[in-house]
């Protein structure tokens, strides 16, 4: 026997029980993609499929008091091709556009995305900046969660045993912020980046930088910001960026691991690249993805 | 056990009416299974399977199923060779747990030709555009384009490349692949994508060829 089992319950109530009955043996099944390669590689043991497939309400994309609601279940290919997404939040459609390939954005979901917790991914730079929230459902209720207190680790992060992410909520972001993302990809277009900057710039009318985010995807062992560099955007004026000190704070503020895409060294210096580079566009051109 | 587990209401309409069933819960059986019943139409034929759960969609399909089509190649969703499409949708197979075609509509390569035969115009233009060389990757490639042309029956030539990125091609036979494409649309090939075939002497023809006596007599 194999040793692998599967269950596809109504409801989160049942997935949680699932979760609690069978502890560490209990894998979540969203879209597939990471759960089928983390089997093929052995790291994952044989165990329970508990399958959200079957579970109504996970898989919409709403608007509520100013911010999406998206379900875990929602694949990258809709969140890049969703009306309401491509509308409200450009950069956010745009960015998951960026993850692999058509292929793999119709089978990945953004609640495994995130779940997964690979440091290298798009996603979560792109959220990170807007400064989305998930919502996680366990056997004591639900607790929101700010993406920025989420990543724990590489494929690790602060969702408990039997809990399960069942929104993702994104603020729209304020009329006139600008928000862009930069993928650095030296291989192939379909690659995981070698790293990835995200960045929103609130701007005022007065061309006053207000809220700044500055988020990183491939630059340490989890996905993140660089406070040190949004303190430098916040408060500038638009036009007057210092973009090359924003370069050097995010490479004092990395700690990239050194792989096949590059060393660690490598890493930190394109970081501040790419960086200086999405700050310069933002602050010369507007929003883009 | 398994077979117990109603899923799907599965009739002999089953290919038009499961695109619009939802997956089901499996309510009736409250503990985890080994096997798993599943139910799908795999081009245009209705099949009921017992998967184990952690099988993936290509091995049922060429171990259970014999349709070796749809070939497995890197194994972890870059290339492109075990492209199938799951309710009209471009999937790797490789990659898709097999009870996630439950309830679902399966098309590989073996159904992309008419029920006589006759190629799909996908299959047309790859053939008469040069979109292959070795042929491995080819499957793959038809069944993306496939589609792609569903979604953009007339694509632009980024919209191909976009498309038929996430499909390798080991022999570099991109230029005939984005032609044949283009050519299923209907749609002439630019002239960046023709290589210059009339420098190629056709086969029983010029230097090298069969036809051509002083050649054929050196080899002898």
């Amino acid at each position: 026997m194999s040793g692998w089992q599967y269950i596809r319950p109504a409801s989160v109530a049942a997935a949680i029980e699932l979760l609690e009955a069978h502890g560490d043996e209990a894998h979540l099944l969203a879209g597939g993609t990471a759960l089928t390669l983390l089997q093929k590689q052995g790291l994952v043991e044989p165990g329970v499929i508990v399958d959200l497939a079957a579970i109504p309400g996970l898989d919409g994309i709403d608007e509520v008091d100013g911010a999406l609601v998206i379900g875990p279940m929602v694949t990258l290919r809709r969140v890049e091709t969703d009306a309401l997404v491509r509308t409200r939040v450009p950069a956010l459609a745009s960015t998951v556009g960026r993850v692999a390939t058509i292929r793999v954005r119709n089978q990945a979901t953004l609640g495994g995305n995130l779940v997964h917790a690979d440091p290298a991914q798009d996603p979560p730079p792109i959220l990170l900046a807007l400064d989305a929230q998930v919502d996680l459902e366990g056997p004591e209720g639900t607790r929101t969660v700010p993406l920025s207190a989420f990543f724990v680790d590489v494929f690790e992060t602060v969702v408990a045993p039997g809990e399960v992410l069942v929104r993702v909520r994104v603020p729209v972001p304020a009329p006139g912020a600008r928000v862009g993302y930069e993928k650095f990809l030296p291989r192939t277009v379909d690659d995981y980046a070698t790293v990835s900057v995200a960045a929103r710039l609130d701007i005022g009318p007065d061309g006053t930088i207000g809220a700044a985010r500055l988020a990183l995807g491939g630059a340490a062992s989890v996905p993140m910001r660089a406070d040190s560099a949004e303190a430098l955007l916040r408060g500038a004026r638009v036009g007057e960026v210092d973009a090359e000190a924003v370069a050097d704070a995010v490479r004092e503020a990395v700690d990239p691991v050194g792989d096949i895409r590059g060393s660690a060294d490598w890493k930190r210096d394109m970081a501040g690249v790419w960086a200086r580079r999405l700050i310069t566009r933002l602050a010369t051109e507007g929003s883009a993805a | 056990m398994a077979a117990d587990v109603a899923i799907a209401a599965v009739s002999a309409d089953l290919g038009v009416r499961l695109h619009t069933l939802p997956w089901r819960p499996m309510s009736e059986a409250p503990v985890p299974l080994d096997r798993v019943a599943i139910r799908l139409s795999v081009n245009g034929v209705a099949r009921e399977l017992s998967v184990a759960p952690e099988r993936l969609l290509v091995h049922v399909l060429r171990e259970d199923l014999g349709l070796t089509g749809t070939k497995e190649g890197c194994s972890v969703g870059v290339c492109g060779i075990c492209s199938v499409l799951v309710d009209g949708e471009l999937l790797s197979a490789c990659l898709l747990p097999a009870v996630r075609a439950d309830g679902r509509e399966v098309t590989t390569v073996e159904g992309l030709a008419g029920p006589n035969g006759e190629l799909s115009a996908v299959q047309e233009a790859f053939i008469a555009n040069g979109g292959f060389q070795c042929g491995i990757c080819t499957p793959g490639q038809v069944v993306a384009a496939t589609a792609l042309l569903a979604e953009h029956p007339q694509p632009d030539e980024p919209t191909v490349r976009e498309w038929m990125t996430g499909n390798l091609c080991r022999c570099t036979g991109y230029y005939g692949i984005v032609a044949s494409v283009l050519a299923a649309a209907g749609q002439p090939a630019p002239d960046s994508l023709r290589p210059p075939i009339e420098e190629i002497a056709p086969l029983g023809a010029g230097p090298g060829g069969h036809a051509d006596a002083d050649h054929a007599s050196d080899r002898t």
